[in-house]
């Protein structure tokens, strides 16, 4: 048990390693000079241009060696100092992201479970019916394939703007500050409501292919039909089949954070809503490179951690890790 | 083959895959010569004009006609599935094959760098290189999308290639002296030319959604028109508050269907060549 997790941990550990040395190496590496389109962006004199040209070789460390400045980013990065944000001059990066995890993390955390646990329900009841499965099935190809952005357009011109039901823009109304108010509550769930769903709705559509895929599956092996010819109850064939179906679902769950994590940047965007999205499309849209480094150095570290979350949760699950008899994909 | 096209043409979903799919290809091959207008981003028109005679799918806030950038975005989009998706297909392939049959060192380091970047979200790499790229065409934006979305490819395939290694006929080329790339060519990969071509076309499908995230986040072609830039620029311009709905339907809408025509395409198919999931 403990193997599988130090293997795990090792892997995760190379990965912070490969992400972080990319976060380093494209800003020096690519075609082009950053430093000059930023400058020619931000500044129209020539003197305060060269200014900013030296000021900002200084903050990326450019005059040092190589080596030397990648050691620095690394150390940089242990004390949590991603820079200075150019968009939302002088606000240090991690301040501005800090800020905006909770926003995304409110709407991206239950989206996941829920749809999760919702997709593997629905999809374990389209397998089980034949008749019901052959117009559930192409349902759930057709909302897999929705790009997030676009169902987020539709529900916020529909719900937000034909309907007028709920607000389109923002975490909560301008006039409001953050406080524990009733009122305020209400206001910003009727803002949070439509991003969460244009989130949870596309993503049900995967899991309910990938349940019903599997129990079908499972429900044709050698285990379910020796308990068919045994005469066991359907029931317990299906709960059977289902506990074997759910393991590599959760393993699922890790592949899709990826995947899940591009479609929230999306939805915020659209949303306006301030989580990580919408400072990343600021960053993008400003040329603000520290925002941009920082956002990707956030996204990475966020999907290890749920990366690892999601293995401790397998290894609860699957008696064969827990018990150290080696499994699947270990 | 006769028999691919006697079962394909049996095949429900097959069929409906392939002739959505279709009928988007012919609009995009034939929709420039039949659009009124030559460029997509030509200001024809007055602004936020509904769909009519003049302008098919109504006009953009700054009098561009919608239909004209919308087959002119298909173009880009079946390029960059064909392009990025064909490319992810065949590093995948490669890879997997290499780790696969060859195993040892080399299939450790491999897998390593695969596990690797599995985990990364290709969107967040696919933004730290794209956002340092002055100017982008829709050929970088395939290039970089083709870098980013192999690994899931490459490792499906080395457990594919592992599981056929040790087949019996790869056995008997190995005794014949056959050379490594030959029996990977000769003996593999033509069993596995049914996975090969799903694959692709997954990837096809994969390619087509992160462009579209690519673009929308402001990180698409920077000049040139496609789908995503079509969503990302109605945003911008807020069509939504405006009700300018010919703006953003159609572009999402023909992704939605290109993707699940494609995924339709990929059942029927795998019913296809797996005779044991054939409807009766």
């Amino acid at each position: 048990m403990l193997k599988y997790l130090i293997k795990k941990l090792y892997i995760y550990i190379l990965t912070f390693f490969f992400a972080v040395t990319i976060d380093w190496l494209i800003p020096r590496f690519m075609p082009g000079d950053p430093i000059g389109v930023l400058v020619s962006r931000f500044t129209g004199l020539p003197e305060s241009a060269k200014v900013m040209y030296s000021y900002l070789t200084k903050a990326f460390g450019l005059q040092l060696p190589l080596w030397k400045q990648y050691i620095n980013f690394w150390i940089a990065i242990f004390k949590g100092d991603l820079g200075i944000s150019i968009y939302l001059y002088p606000k240090p990066v991690l301040s501005i992201i800090a800020q905006s995890v909770p926003y995304t993390l409110i709407v991206l955390l239950p989206a996941i479970l829920l749809s999760w646990t919702v997709g593997n329900y629905i999809g374990a009841i389209s397998a089980r019916h034949k008749s019901l499965d052959s117009s559930m099935l192409p349902i759930f190809y057709i909302i897999t394939s929705i790009p997030y952005m676009w169902l987020g357009i539709l529900l916020a011109w529909a719900l937000g703007i034909v309907f007028g039901i709920f607000p389109i823009a923002g975490a909560y109304s301008f006039s409001m500050r953050p406080n524990w108010s009733w009122q305020f509550v209400v206001d910003f769930l009727k803002h949070w409501i439509l991003p969460f769903l244009s989130l949870f709705i596309v993503q049900i559509g995967g899991w309910a292919i990938g349940m019903r895929n599997l129990i079908i599956y499972e429900l044709e092996a050698n285990y379910s039909r020796y308990l068919e010819v045994l005469g066991a109850s359907e029931g317990l064939i299906r709960r059977y089949a289902f506990k074997n179906a759910i393991l590599p679902q959760i393993t699922g769950l890790a592949l899709q954070l990826g995947t899940i994590v591009a479609g929230s940047i999306a939805t915020e965007v659209v949303f306006a809503y301030p989580g990580m999205g919408y400072i990343l499309l600021q960053g993008i849209l400003n040329q603000d490179y520290f925002l941009v480094q920082g956002v990707f150095l956030f996204i990475i570290i966020g999907v290890l951690l749920a990366n690892f979350l999601v293995d401790i949760l397998y290894m609860i699950v699957d008696p064969r890790i827990r018990l150290g008899l080696g499994g699947e994909n270990v | 083959m006769k028999e691919f096209i006697y079962f394909a043409f049996k095949n429900t979903k097959f069929k409906i895959g392939l002739a959505i799919l279709l009928f988007f290809l012919i609009l995009a091959i034939i929709g420039p010569y039949v659009s009124h207008y030559k460029d997509p981003l030509e200001y024809v028109s007055m602004s936020n004009l509904p769909p009519s005679r003049e302008n098919w799918l109504g006009t953009t806030t700054f009098g561009q006609d919608v239909f004209t950038q919308f087959v002119y975005g298909l173009r880009s989009t079946f390029f960059i599935g064909l392009f990025g998706g064909g490319l992810a297909t065949i590093i995948g392939l490669l890879i997997g094959f290499i780790a696969g049959y060859k195993g040892g060192l080399l299939d450790d380091l491999l897998m390593m760098l695969t596990n690797i970047l599995i985990v990364i979200p290709t969107l967040a790499l696919l933004i730290i290189i794209a956002a340092y790229l002055p100017y982008r065409g829709i050929g970088i934006q395939s290039v970089i999308i083709g870098l980013t979305a192999w690994p899931w490819t490459a490792r499906a395939v080395r457990a594919q290639t592992l599981s056929l290694r040790s087949r019996e006929f790869v056995n008997l080329a190995k005794i014949t002296a056959l050379r490594p790339l030959k029996i990977v060519l000769e003996e593999i990969a033509p069993n596995m030319m049914s996975y090969v071509v799903m694959v692709f076309i997954l990837q096809f499908a994969g390619a087509i959604l992160a462009a579209v995230g690519l673009d929308f986040i402001g990180l698409g072609p920077t000049k040139g028109i496609s789908l995503g830039l079509m969503l990302q620029y109605s945003t911008l311009w807020n069509a939504i508050q405006l009700g300018i709905w010919w703006w953003f339907i159609p572009p999402g809408l023909a992704i939605t269907m290109i993707v699940s025509s494609l995924y339709f395409l990929n059942i029927g198919l795998d019913e296809i060549f797996n005779p044991r999931l054939r409807e009766e």
